[in-house]
């Protein structure tokens, strides 16, 4: 369960879903002497605020749905080597726990993937709520760092120098558009 | 259940062909293992090739792996590694990636050479292709060294009886789990 100190002004009561057009989660790792990124499109969020100011925030993409730049760099992530989509098609996220402060926010929550639940920390801004052509609209940017290994995601193959070509930490960054459902 | 064997080697008196043979005796109920013999046809890979209708003995290699539940290779080991006409057929299954037949099929992997270490070299770096075309490659191998005098007759040692039905048990306990998540 949920709560919001001081809030109701910055996270109105309401569900507001993902504006799916605008809204985007990403990975970034470092790869080969390099950033590999990719993003998960499409996908869901949800964000439901009580009158009483507890929130929670949910998503869910589907591993089939994670684009890179390459096909078959995709059907690699997507094989047992990395998300195994066959078996683990889902990778989902439930906050525990959601504070803010002016524009800073913070949420704390379990992001499952590959079958494997972990307890993360997501920090970034909410930015207050704004009147966009009838929509209510808020827009909420978080990022976090989390260990592929982690998850089971283990792979890796050996530089010149025998180091690793493909970090272990991972950075997801969602940036949600979210629209107040009427 | 059907298991579809592959040897790397293609002479008749092959010892990995054999090894293959026996694996096939040891299957667990329910299951069996048809080895495949169309290895020598598959043409040299060449993308100009590789077109619909493919080659009769793509098409066969194709049709074979789609429809077996899991695949067991057993591999010489040629210049420390795969088999030249083993990795090409590989590479002619592997096209379209995302949806090439090994895609998500269980398989294993085994191996007999002459020499001290029984194709452990082979064995690792076919492993590493299968998982690549997105094979659920099981952990465990069979490395049958001295492969003229273990596999001579009918006289396979029991160590290397149990290691094969331990292969093959994992083998068929991945399709269940396929099958099970496909239900």
């Amino acid at each position: 369960m949920t709560t919001i100190a001081d809030k109701t002004e910055v996270l109105p009561a309401g569900t507001w879903k993902a504006d799916p057009a605008h809204s985007r989660v990403e990975f970034a790792v470092n790869y080969l002497g390099g950033t590999f990124r990719g993003v998960f499109s499409p996908f869901e969020a949800e964000l439901r605020v009580s009158e009483g100011g507890e929130a929670t925030l949910t998503g869910v993409a589907r591993a089939e749905s994670v684009r890179v730049q390459d096909e078959n760099l995709e059907a690699h992530l997507l094989s047992p080597e990395f998300f195994d989509s066959e078996r683990t098609p889902e990778l989902t996220f439930t906050s525990t726990d959601i504070r803010t402060q002016g524009e800073a926010v913070e949420i704390g929550g379990e992001l499952t993937v590959r079958g494997a639940a972990q307890p993360v920390q997501l920090r970034g801004t909410v930015r207050p709520p704004i009147g966009a052509y009838g929509q209510q609209r808020i827009g909420i940017t978080v990022e976090t760092q989390v260990d592929r290994t982690a998850f089971g995601l283990n792979w890796n193959a050996p530089l010149d120098d025998g180091t690793p070509a493909l970090a272990n930490d991972v950075l997801l960054t969602a940036e949600l558009f979210f629209i107040k459902e009427q | 259940m059907r298991i579809l064997g592959i040897s790397g080697s293609l002479r008749a008196g092959s010892h990995n062909t054999r090894l293959l043979h026996a694996a096939a005796e040891l299957v667990p109920e329910g299951a069996e293992l048809e080895p495949w013999s169309g290895l020598k046809d598959v043409p040299p890979y060449d993308e100009d090739d590789d077109v619909e209708p493919a080659p009769a003995a793509v098409a066969a290699l194709r049709d074979a792996l789609a429809g077996a539940d899991a695949v067991v290779f057993a591999t010489p080991e040629y210049n420390t590694s795969i088999p030249g006409q083993l990795k090409n057929a590989l590479d002619w299954a592997s096209r379209p990636l995302r949806t090439n037949p090994l895609r998500n099929k269980p398989v294993a992997v085994i191996g007999a050479s002459t020499g001290a270490f029984g194709a452990v070299w082979s064995q690792q770096e076919l492993r590493k292709v299968l998982r690549s075309l997105g094979a659920r490659v099981v952990e465990e191998g069979v490395a049958v060294r001295h492969a003229d005098r273990q596999l001579d007759g009918d006289n396979l040692p029991e160590e290397v009886r149990e290691e094969l039905r331990d292969v093959l048990a994992t083998l068929v306990a991945e399709v269940r789990e396929r099958q099970l998540v496909a239900a």
